[in-house]
């Protein structure tokens, strides 16, 4: 059995487009139909690879935006020197074929078992695996208290929007906008720093209990540019965290 | 995941490569740094892939833990780096 699931992941499989929806002017959410897709955890990633016609390869990352238990789908910014991005933010439509291999990650995974509170810090795309991550928490009915902190060049930059303007109970979303505010906007207008985190994260003693470990505390998922992540892990360490309940995953140049 | 023009840049994004390798999950596994001692799980390691391969350092001491290098459909598997993987 755990074989078949071993070579299950490893091999690649043909994944259909089955719709592409625009995110933001330079991010489009993919649908993929996989015939033997298994399912997977919430954070976890899948493999692109796309082969052109002269047989030239190029393979990418990209987290998974759906929940375990919802149709498969990829959340992709266009980055301007990007081999795959181009292709999957521009060009690809219903009916296209790609490569994928999947689900793979143990490490920036979230199950119902690893409780709370959570503390989930996107910059720039780096919110796809935490976006999959708070849909799963949904479906499972969980209570788990959740602070998203999600740092983006502006509003216009903000991926999931409108989901993230009607969180489920027990989440709150708190933006940054780093260039940009709209008139009248009234929270963090700067990239993430120790104050920020200071009045943003869980207190690591005292704070609401999630489930979990007893006595384990907040656990903290941070994602997205390198920059970011350092910066916020850095703070989370200064606030009194212990990294082993910090998790990072760095993304490519994005949303800074 | 990628950035202006490589593609990874922790062990997160090699999770495929590694499974490939090793025929398990192994973003969540420790490893030990020969050069300074440092533990880590290979996710929060530094990873270059210079167009060549892959290589993965060690935050704390930047020495060469793992390459891989594929050439005619053999992966290269090099851990000198590492006291241990578990």
């Amino acid at each position: 059995m755990a074989g078949t699931a071993v070579r299950g992941r490893l091999t690649w499989q043909t994944a259909t487009v089955g719709s592409v929806v625009s995110e933001t002017a330079r991010v489009r959410t993919l649908s993929l139909s996989v015939p033997d897709w298994a399912g997977h955890r919430a954070g976890q990633h899948v493999d692109v690879r796309l082969t052109a016609e002269d047989g030239y390869q190029a393979e990418r990352a990209y987290s998974i935006a759906s929940a375990p238990g919802e149709p498969l789908s990829i959340t992709v910014e266009r980055l301007d020197d990007g081999e795959v991005s181009p292709y999957l933010t521009e060009e690809a439509r219903a009916g296209d074929q790609m490569e994928v291999r999947g689900p793979i990650g143990g490490y920036f995974v979230w199950d119902a078992l690893d409780g709370g509170p959570l503390l989930l810090l996107a910059g720039g795309s780096g919110i796809v695996p935490l976006r999959s991550m708070l849909r799963h928490r949904s479906r499972l009915g969980s209570t788990v208290p959740v602070r998203l902190l999600y740092s983006s060049r502006s509003w216009a930059d903000v991926i999931y929007r409108s989901e993230l303007d009607q969180p489920a109970d027990g989440v709150t979303v708190i933006h940054t906008l780093t260039r940009q505010q709209p008139p009248g906007w009234t929270g963090y207008a700067r990239r993430v720093d120790q104050r920020m985190i200071s009045e943003v994260a869980w207190p690591v003693g005292g704070g609401p209990v999630g489930g979990g470990p007893v006595g384990a505390g907040p656990l903290a998922y941070a994602c997205g540019p390198t920059s970011f992540v350092e910066t916020v892990a850095s703070a989370l360490v200064a606030f009194g965290y212990q990294t082993r309940r910090i998790r990072t995953e760095r993304f490519g140049a994005s949303g800074q | 995941m990628e950035p202006l023009e490589n593609g990874v840049l922790d062990g997160n994004g090699i999770g495929g490569l590694l499974l490939e390798v090793f025929g398990t999950e192994m973003t969540a596994a420790v490893s030990i740094c020969a050069g300074c001692g440092a533990t880590s799980q290979v996710a929060e390691l530094a990873v270059y892939q210079p167009g060549l391969g892959t290589v993965v350092r060690c935050r704390h001491c930047d020495t060469v833990l793992m390459v891989f290098v594929r050439a005619r459909g053999v992966t290269c598997v090099d851990l000198w780096g590492l006291t241990s993987l578990a």
